[in-house]
């Protein structure tokens, strides 16, 4: 360890020349990151801007396209009511998580927990299973009068099967937040004379807030990128962004048009993080006071 | 807080749906499993073991089924080992830069699937990594990483790093010091790590299906296929041998700890 290695660590930390170690520990990460992940991204992007020319035309044509733009606002809009299912579901869930005795707690931990013992792929069959025509949830609805309601192949069946799959990533963080309030607060509102509900809006909810933030955005980015459950559930008329780059890709050989709507996709991601990460970086600090 | 009884009924019947929900479809492949007709139509006719059968005797389940244990185990241990790395590494830096490249190593958890995949098999094509061990390892492993990253990292940060400093004054190498003292404290996390990797390698599929060729397919691929190709009950079999092998597993780590954790009281 030379003196004249650079450092910017003060010699107070007692090894001031190894300052490069923790920087050399992550570096095989760091590289396999760069080929596995970094390059590949790079090549998509260049891609979409030079095939079969250099030029923004990929864009162009993505953006000019009236299908294309049906489907980006699908996306957006399959997300949305995904967030929006999976937001009125957890949120009574995540409260009753706080409300009960630790063993009902544990049975509540392991519902949300036994989704992922199965791999994705078989989850999503037995969707295709409950979901089609002959199915049964069609036979119980027909039993109560509502016949020739379809759900296989249709948006519907879509948004039902991808928020089951997203639900534990609404009710975990909605959880954490809500353990930490301090229910003697709605007891306090409502020894001045609050009723239960109005206790409720304004005191517990807006305490809340945050975690349903933090869950909705998990949600509503990962639902954005979602390939699997759409290919096996939906029909023509649900077709997802994902899709359609899958398809551009691999069946039409359009590695420029696919590129430019990976772009897309990717670009809506990171900004959407990009808004989220503010408030949850804070949501962070205020959880590491406590 | 308290609650009128309405409420609460309430309250306790729309959870109940939404357990149900959440659980139900978990388990409709286990009655699925034992149909004795080759077709997907719920409820199942009849009972049999053909499907059980067909799982272990046909090349084309079995051989995906241990290149998937195969795939899976080998990015189990490289993700575990580049992780903790890590992890260690933006333990031990600056704050900012810390900060930052955890932010980079977690990207692979938001990149969109497909887009990564169709990035992932444009390399792929050129440096001929299709469809073979060493693609899907590179993969797996760049997939798995960030779990194993922020398993170990939370275990990180609570332990003490001035347990290090005593065993270092007393004498002890920075090899010994580790070994002895900070691998078993942290072993928990590297452990959970281990469980977290293999698991995202044994269950990924959108990557997979884009670098896979005939030659070396893994079990979701395989699934998959099976899926959008024909109504074979031999997929339900499959999620309910994994379905087994998974509650077994998690039961039993869980008894251990359980005994364990009454042993010491």
């Amino acid at each position: 360890m030379s003196a004249s290695e650079p450092t910017t660590q003060p010699a107070a930390e007692g090894r001031a020349g190894w300052a490069w170690r923790p920087y050399a520990l992550t570096l095989p990460a760091l590289i396999l990151l760069a080929a596995v992940i970094g390059y590949p991204l790079l090549t998509i992007v260049l891609r979409s801007l030079s095939e079969p020319e250099w030029g923004v035309q990929n864009y162009v044509w993505f953006f000019g396209a009236p299908i294309n733009l049906t489907v980006l606002q699908r996306t957006f809009a399959i997300s949305a009511w995904v967030t929006l299912v999976c937001v009125v579901c957890a949120y009574p869930y995540a409260y009753l998580m706080t409300a009960v005795g630790p063993r009902v707690r544990l049975m509540l931990v392991l519902c949300v927990l036994i989704p992922f013992w199965v791999s994705g792929v078989v989850r999503t069959l037995s969707w295709v299973i409950l979901l089609q025509d002959s199915g049964v949830i069609n036979s119980l609805l027909r039993s109560v009068g509502f016949s020739g309601v379809r759900l296989i192949r249709t948006q519907t069946g879509v948004v039902i099967g991808m928020a089951q799959v997203l639900l534990p990533f609404m009710i975990l963080p909605l959880y954490s937040v809500m353990k930490g309030i301090d229910l003697r607060l709605m007891r306090a509102a409502e020894s001045l004379g609050a009723r239960p509900s109005r206790a409720f809006f304004t005191v517990y909810l807006p305490l809340s807030l945050p975690g349903v933030y933090a869950g909705a955005m998990i949600v509503f980015i990962l639902a954005l990128g979602f390939y699997i459950t759409p290919a096996l559930l939906g029909g023509p008329r649900s077709t997802m962004l994902s899709t359609l780059v899958q398809n551009q890709v691999l069946s039409l050989l359009q590695w420029g048009r696919g590129g430019a709507m990976g772009v897309v996709l990717l670009v809506a991601t990171f900004v959407l993080l990009a808004l989220a990460a503010p408030v949850m970086r804070s949501r962070h600090r205020e959880a590491g006071r406590r | 807080m308290e609650m009128k009884p309405l409420t609460r009924v309430l309250l306790g019947l729309v959870c109940l749906l939404v357990a149900i929900w959440l659980v139900a479809p978990t388990l409709v492949v286990v009655p699925m499993s034992f149909n004795a007709n080759k077709s997907l139509a719920f409820p199942p006719q009849g009972f049999s073991w053909q499907w059980y059968q067909n799982f272990a005797t046909n090349p084309e389940w079995s051989t995906s089924f241990l290149n998937s244990l195969k795939v899976a185990s080998i990015v189990a241990v490289l993700a575990t080992v580049l992780g903790t790395l890590a992890a260690f590494g933006l333990d031990r830096m600056k704050a900012r830069p810390a900060n930052l490249l955890r932010m980079l190593m977690l990207t692979p958890m938001v990149v969109p699937g497909v887009v990564l995949a169709i990035g992932i098999y444009a390399v792929y094509l050129d440096t001929k990594l299709v469809g073979t061990l060493l693609g899907f390892v590179l993969a797996h492993t760049i997939l798995a990483l960030p779990f194993v990253l922020i398993a170990v990292s939370a275990n990180l940060e609570v332990f003490d790093r001035r347990l290090e400093t005593a065993a270092a004054s007393l004498g002890a190498g920075a090899l010994t010091t580790f070994r002895t003292v900070t691998l078993p404290l942290i072993l928990p996390g590297i452990l959970s790590g281990l469980l977290f990797a293999f698991a995202t390698s044994f269950d990924e599929i959108v990557v997979s299906l884009f670098i896979t060729n005939p030659y070396l397919k893994t079990l979701p691929v395989q699934i998959f296929a099976s899926i959008t190709r024909d109504a074979d009950p031999t997929v339900a079999a499959v999620g309910t041998i994994l379905l087994f092998a998974t509650t077994i597993l998690i039961g039993g780590g869980m008894l251990l700890l359980g005994r364990e954790r009454k042993g010491r009281l």
